[in-house]
């Protein structure tokens, strides 16, 4: 399959989007549409994040309190829900990115020669 | 009650701010409105997946598809009223009966006795295998012995024992136990009123102080406040109450004589009236409690009490002679009061959960016929998204609730008829907390219900899950619906109710055939027209009190009664005897096996048995009891009025004793005495015929019966036959015994027949309940194979139709039908006979007189069962004859 195409964009890998999410609540508060365009922008477009797969997650990362909710206004001055992390969440976030870089680091030492040949 | 913890509404207006902020974003970007939005949307992806996903993540949801499934239930139930009120009434049966069995085993079997830290209680009893003796009761050194032996914490030797109270309007026999000083502070109760006995108390004979029960306390003293202190006379004896104990505390005994002590007396078991120095061979200590050290196991304790019993064997050579290997015995005293009615619960628990177990494969099967009818419904359910496991929940529900509904009719209908079930418990029966529905037999209810619910929902609930959607949408259209595998699990449960049924059957048809056999069993005496009244002359403590202290004061007493009772309206015969005398008297088991019943011999030698001390049964009679029972006489004489204490001691023996002791030899003038050194001689006079009298079971118990004249029995048996009025009976013979000594008691007035009947009462209990659930079982096991084959009959209209069509006569249909109905009556008998060879096995020790293979009741069953089936294919064969093939065909 092709990677040179600009348009085609990652799909993301099961359960990474958790961790995307509260990394990107690190740097303050955020409503859903923010969270998205966060992803978006950060990772260079290259992620494609379905807006519509993202509330469910927020969902669940608010039932498990790792973030916390409330309405709000928004800079263009609309209704908006804006989550932040709590602590719990930023405990969480550290244990999910060390077992993140665990796992990458993992996957590239056993993909590296296999790279190196190609 | 529970709420999400958040609206959709509020999850559906963030996702509208989302969209509203990306158009924004994307105008800003310069794509005009409608491009934006569209653009907007595309990236969000399907709202509504995103509000789905929503609502399923949401913690209670499990709730609400609950709930659902609730609602439906109800609505299926209520449509189809003759379905529900048929599944709900087997389970109501089904369950309530479990319930009821329940909470007698509950109240019995796993209550603990009702003291402190029970599971450290033992029974002490002692035994001579080697003299054939069970039961012999403890010295008072012995007893020394184990107090001392560091094992346990308190021993007290327990003695059941009447005595006469007098003061009151009439005397009144008083059930009374003498036990140690330390025996309250061993149980670890207290008295309600005042305080029990010193345990340390060591006094000689018998301490002034006793404690009486609440009962005596109400009935006799009139809940006197001020009982304490006051004195009461007993046997000619002055005794303090100083205690009154708490309604409800019973003694742990195995007969309701033995729980309901009225009065307890403490000694430490020497002194006048005792021995001073009681000796070691002298066991006059029926039984003991005790409570273990802390920590002890009975099994520990047993093995220290056995090395206990080998260092006294040795250190008393003289006391303990080698042949009779005495061994002392610990037995947890839960297993003494409950351990004779342990297997018939276990049997009836049994049988009632196999009837639960039958009711709910006759459920299971209703619904498997239902299932097959909303195929149609789960397939469309299946075709529009509901998952299979969302399908097995909901059916699951369904008959979850539905033996929910039934577990709480059968409640209702037990609370309803509590009162005439208890009735139905034989007396005899421990019981250690009331029987009662409390909270565990509630939840014993509940949890019963739910498992019987998922039981047998879940067959039917399995099936739906395997729902093929094409076949069953199809075949749906066609009308017709059962798949081939539904029908075969059909027939599997027809077969495991035959083969369920089967065993009840026999398990009742044995227990049956054992009571009927004891019924018609040759008595060898005959209770018709015969009552016996009890008396009892005092004993008391002190010598110079007692008027009846040896046979010869005894005996013009004895005479007077006989000749007064003779004078009686109807009575024809008289005669009176010892407790021992009463044929099959269970009530007092534990004063039978020690104070009079079993008697230690020794023979006059002549080689074969010399010396060895051997038990045997003894009761002392005045002459004209063997032909007032109807005992004949087979060799040499009665006993006679000239027997008395002025002449040689004579006994009669029955066949049994003459056969045991002296094989192929002639008894008369032999010889035997008490294995006593002040006893004489006793010499043999008379040969009767067997008589049951000791346990219908058993036809030969060696017996002597020796004369009342010659012997001194305080507890008296007044035996009258004739035409007499039972009624009045107690009455005119209190009035005649008065007459000759005012302070007598009259008690425990019986026909012989009730006392006959008495002695099956737990059989017949047993007999009865597991009777009862197997005609449950066989009918519902009817009903069961009625449904399936009737529902074969009605699925195969159509080939039915063709074949008489084509010419198929009356005999073939008949046979096709029939063929299916016996086909599966046969194969469950066969697998319910193989079970019922196992259990009846395990049932051995409950029948009588049929071996637990007895080909009779299994054939009689077989065929019983294998007849009602074909009834219950009689009436869908019928409908199968009458088929128009008309109708049949155009059905299609």
């Amino acid at each position: 399959m092709s990677t040179q195409d600009p348009t085609e964009r990652l799909e993301l890998l099961q359960g990474t989007l958790d961790l995307l999410i509260l990394r990107t609540l690190i740097f303050g508060a955020q409503h859903g549409q923010g969270i998205a365009r966060a992803i978006q922008q950060t990772s260079q477009e290259e992620l494609l994040v379905e807006h519509g797969a993202l509330y469910p997650a927020l969902q669940r990362l608010e039932e498990r309190g790792w973030i916390s909710a409330k309405w709000g206004v928004s800079s263009n001055n609309r209704k908006a829900r804006f989550y932040a992390l709590t602590a719990a969440g930023r405990k969480q976030l550290v244990k999910e990115t060390n077992k993140w870089k665990r796992l990458t680091g993992a996957i590239a030492r056993i993909l590296g020669p296999e790279s190196a040949k190609g | 009650m529970f709420r999400r913890k958040r609206k959709l509404d509020d999850f559906s207006s963030e996702i509208e701010a989302h969209i509203q902020l990306e158009i924004e974003r994307l105008r800003e970007q310069g794509l005009t409105e409608e491009q934006a939005r569209a653009t907007a949307h595309r990236s969000f992806g399907n709202v509504m997946h995103a509000e789905e996903r929503f609502y399923e993540s949401s913690r209670w949801l499990w709730w609400d598809h609950f709930w659902q499934d609730v609602r439906y239930a109800l609505r299926m139930l209520r449509k189809s009223p003759g379905f529900t009120a048929i599944a709900v009434m087997t389970i109501a049966l089904g369950i309530g009966a479990t319930t009821a069995i329940f909470s007698v085993v509950n109240a019995t079997l796993l209550h603990a006795l009702p003291y402190p830290h029970a599971e450290q209680l033992v029974s002490i009893a002692a035994d001579f295998p080697g003299a054939g003796a069970r039961d012999v009761g403890m010295s008072q050194p012995e007893w020394q012995d184990l107090q001392r032996s560091g094992i346990f914490e308190y021993v007290s030797p327990t003695w059941f024992d009447e005595n006469n109270l007098t003061g009151s309007s009439h005397p009144a026999r008083v059930r009374i136990l003498i036990v140690a000083p330390n025996y309250f502070a061993l149980l670890g109760v207290k008295p309600q009123l005042g305080h029990a006995f010193h345990p340390e108390d060591h006094s000689p004979g018998l301490l002034e102080e006793v404690v009486i029960s609440d009962g005596l306390w109400k009935r006799a003293f009139g809940s006197d406040p001020h009982i304490l202190d006051k004195s009461v006379r007993m046997d000619t004896d002055l005794y303090r109450i100083v205690g009154v104990m708490p309604p409800g505390f019973d003694a742990p005994g195995r007969t309701a004589e033995e729980r309901n002590i009225e009065v307890w007396a403490a000694t430490s078991f020497y002194g006048t009236p005792l021995p001073d120095n009681p000796p070691r061979n002298r066991r006059f200590l029926p039984t003991a409690v005790a409570r273990l050290k802390p920590g002890l196991s009975t099994t520990q304790a047993q093995s220290r009490v056995d090395a206990l019993v080998a260092w006294l064997q040795k250190q008393f050579a003289d006391d303990y002679p080698l042949q009779s290997a005495w061994s002392v015995r610990l037995v947890p005293l839960q297993e003494r009061v409950v351990g004779n009615v342990r297997q018939s619960l276990i049997l009836l628990l049994g049988a009632v959960a196999l009837v639960l177990l039958i009711g709910c494969v006759n459920v299971a099967n209703l619904l498997l016929a239902r299932a097959s009818a909303r195929g149609r419904e789960m397939a469309l359910r299946q075709a529009l998204g509901a998952g299979r496991r969302r399908l097995i929940t909901q059916l699951l529900t369904e008959s979850v609730f539905l033996s929910l509904l039934g577990g709480i009719v059968g409640l209702v209908i037990l609370l309803c008829t509590k009162q005439y079930l208890l009735r139905l418990l034989p007396e005899s029966f421990p019981r250690l907390a009331n029987t009662s529905i409390s909270w565990s037999v509630l939840l014993f209810a509940l949890v019963s219900s739910l498992v019987t619910g998922a039981i047998f929902g879940l067959a039917p609930a399995l099936h739906a899950g395997r729902v093929d959607l094409t076949y069953a949408l199809k075949e749906g259209a066609r009308g017709s619906t059962g798949s081939g595998e539904q029908a075969r699990t059909r027939r599997m449960l027809v077969i495991t109710e035959f083969a369920l049924s089967v065993v009840l059957m026999i398990a009742a048809g044995l227990l049956l055939r054992s009571f009927w056999d004891l019924l018609n069993v040759r008595l060898g005496f005959c209770p018709q027209n015969v009552m016996a009244v009890r008396t009892r002359l005092p004993a008391p403590n002190f010598p110079e009190n007692d008027l009846y202290s040896n046979a010869a004061q005894e005996t013009p007493f004895l005479r007077e009664v006989l000749r007064r009772a003779r004078t009686l309206p109807g009575v024809q015969e008289v005669a009176i005897g010892d407790t021992a005398s009463v044929p099959l008297d269970q009530s007092l088991r534990e004063l039978k096996v020690i104070s009079e019943g079993q008697f230690f011999l020794t023979f006059e030698s002549s080689g074969n048995q010399a010396d060895q001390p051997t038990a045997v049964e003894r009761s002392s009679v005045t002459p004209s009891y063997f032909h007032l029972l109807g005992i004949p006489l087979l060799r040499g004489r009665f006993l006679g009025e000239s027997d008395d204490d002025k002449a040689p001691q004579v006994a009669i023996i029955n066949e049994a004793f003459a056969r045991t002791y002296w094989p192929n030899q002639d008894p008369l003038g032999r010889r035997f005495k008490r294995n006593r050194t002040d006893s004489p001689w006793i010499t043999v006079i008379g040969v009767i015929a067997n008589a049951r009298t000791e346990s219908l079971a058993q036809a030969e118990v060696p017996q002597i019966y020796l004369s009342l004249y010659q012997s001194e029995s305080r507890r008296l048996v007044i035996f009258l036959r004739g035409h007499m009025d039972a009624a009045a009976i107690p009455e005119e013979v209190r009035e005649q015994v008065q007459a000759v000594d005012p302070t007598l008691p009259i008690s425990g007035s019986q026909t012989l027949n009730e006392t006959v009947s008495a002695s099956l009462a737990e059989r017949r209990f047993s007999m009865k309940m597991v009777g009862l659930f197997a005609v449950t079982a066989l009918f519902l096991a009817g009903l069961g194979i009625y449904g399936v084959i009737s529902y074969m009959v009605s699925e195969r209209t159509h080939e039915i139709g063709i074949r008489i069509a084509l010419g198929a006569d009356k005999k073939n249909i008949l046979q096709m039908v029939f063929r299916q109905g016996l086909g599966l009556a046969i194969t469950g008998a066969v697998a319910g006979l193989a079970g019922a060879l196992i259990v009846s096995r395990l049932m051995a020790g409950l029948l009588y007189g049929v071996r637990p293979t007895d080909p009779l009741t299994f054939s009689s069953v077989a065929f019983l069962l294998i007849g009602v089936a074909l009834l219950a294919c009689y009436i869908p064969a019928r409908r199968a004859l009458r088929v128009d093939p008309v109708i049949a065909l155009r059905h299609e």
